[in-house]
């Protein structure tokens, strides 16, 4: 790999591993709690599933054999400060009631099956394979939070309430994802990743249909899209639990 | 010493048959190579090479299934073993042998119905209930108790069943 896209890829390659990783942790904070137990069971699941995906792009960061002397997964995710982080705000946000989660996971599925199959066909085969593996589970995903945000939007009063303020919330920040980021232009004209400009139009005009039909309003987008190293306080929280048995014993088996 | 071709052939054929007594932590009706995730096994002198695919890519049984790997060879004895992961070609369900799907069957999980690379075309059908064959069932959740299962209920015989998740 030349080395001028070996760093920007793993910079993307990053924010995308921490994205997978951040949200699994909020969501396995229902494990236990969720409403009922089948979805207790699913969004266990799910969040299982992300945090696989983490690993699979912390691997192929570790791979790309930069200097920088955290780099295996572990050390990447229990040694690194929030201000290191390089996902998306939309995924540290606390775990709010039920509709913000459900309505949380889903968006991160449609923003995931929005890229993949672009980075399914990147030139960069560690990628392109690891995006075919993680398009597959998706499909599961995706199946499932989209008909339970369109069951919660059509439920009870209460249900749509607070799936619709649960929308209001968070769609000016799912933005973020299709936000292009001038770092990663080269890798664009290399073939390594798609333009987040080229994917945003289809994925907001599908996911506008989508809400509507669910009975949601969608509301303007008209506040700041954060960047990737903008964060909320709610991540140091989260690290700090994250965090403390690995650094409280550093380098501990069992 | 020269090592014949034959000779590596036979010990490489040793290795494939000690991975058939490896089994799936979670489902251990099925043996990993049942399972089609053994993708490849290499012999040179007391050294050998054996690549895994992962079925799902945050199987927590995947660190037991490398261990038992690596007794299992080192049961032949072999002391330089590396077992890899590789992720290409990817696995799915269609990997599974017919043997394969004729033990989850006994074991009570219906068989993922092969997709020859069209996942789509399956996500959609009935799973076949286990205990009587009937197609007339329902799916409660896409997930269940590993990330491989799915949860269903037979409207024939009123039993509920997990299904290996076509993949």
């Amino acid at each position: 790999m030349n080395p001028e896209l070996a760093a920007p890829l793993a910079d993307f390659l990053l924010g995308r591993a921490d994205d997978e990783l951040v949200l699994s942790h909020r969501n396995s904070e229902w494990t236990g709690h969720a409403p009922i137990l089948e979805e207790d069971i699913a969004f266990t699941n799910i969040a299982l599933d992300e945090l696989g995906h983490a690993q699979l792009l912390y691997g192929l960061y570790a791979e790309l054999g930069r200097d920088d002397p955290i780099r295996t997964p572990d050390q990447l995710v229990y040694f690194r400060e929030a201000p290191a982080f390089r996902n998306a705000q939309l995924a540290e946000l606390p775990i709010g009631d039920w509709a913000f989660s459900m309505l949380r996971q889903y968006l991160f599925d449609s923003i995931e099956a929005s890229w993949l199959p672009g980075l399914t066909s990147s030139r960069y085969q560690p990628l392109a394979e690891a995006a075919a593996k993680i398009a597959a589970e998706e499909r599961y995903h995706l199946r499932h939070t989209q008909a339970r945000v369109r069951r919660l939007a059509g439920g009870t009063d209460e249900s749509q309430r607070r799936m619709q303020t649960a929308l209001e919330a968070q769609w000016p920040l799912a933005q973020q994802w299709f936000a292009a980021e001038p770092a990663h232009a080269q890798l664009v004209e290399a073939g390594l990743i798609p333009a987040a400009e080229s994917l945003a139009p289809r994925w907001f005009n599908e996911q506008v249909a989508f809400f509507e039909a669910c009975g949601l309003a969608v509301p303007a987008v008209e506040r700041h899209i954060p960047q990737r190293d903008e964060h909320t306080e709610h991540l140091v929280d989260l690290l700090s639990e994250l965090q403390q048995v690995a650094r409280a014993h550093p380098g501990a088996v069992w | 010493m020269v090592v014949g071709v034959s000779e590596v052939e036979a010990k490489t054929r040793e290795i494939w048959q000690a991975l058939q007594s490896v089994p799936d932590p979670e489902i251990p009706v099925l043996s990993l190579v049942d399972l089609g995730i053994v993708r490849r096994v290499a012999v040179a002198g007391n050294r050998v090479e054996v690549d895994i695919t992962p079925t799902f890519s945050g199987c927590p049984a995947l660190d037991v299934m490398i261990d038992g790997v690596r007794q299992a060879v080192e049961g032949l004895g072999y002391r330089s073993i590396e077992v890899r992961t590789v992720l290409s070609p990817v696995w799915t369900t269609d990997d599974l042998s017919d043997e394969a799907r004729a033990k989850l069957r006994d074991f009570g999980l219906s068989p993922p119905p092969a997709h020859g690379g069209h996942l789509e075309l399956v996500l959609a059908l009935p799973a076949v209930c286990p205990y009587c064959g009937s197609e007339d069932t329902v799916r409660k959740n896409d997930f269940g108790s590993t990330l491989c299962r799915s949860i269903h209920v037979c409207l024939a015989c009123r039993q509920p069943f997990e299904a290996f998740k076509p993949m």
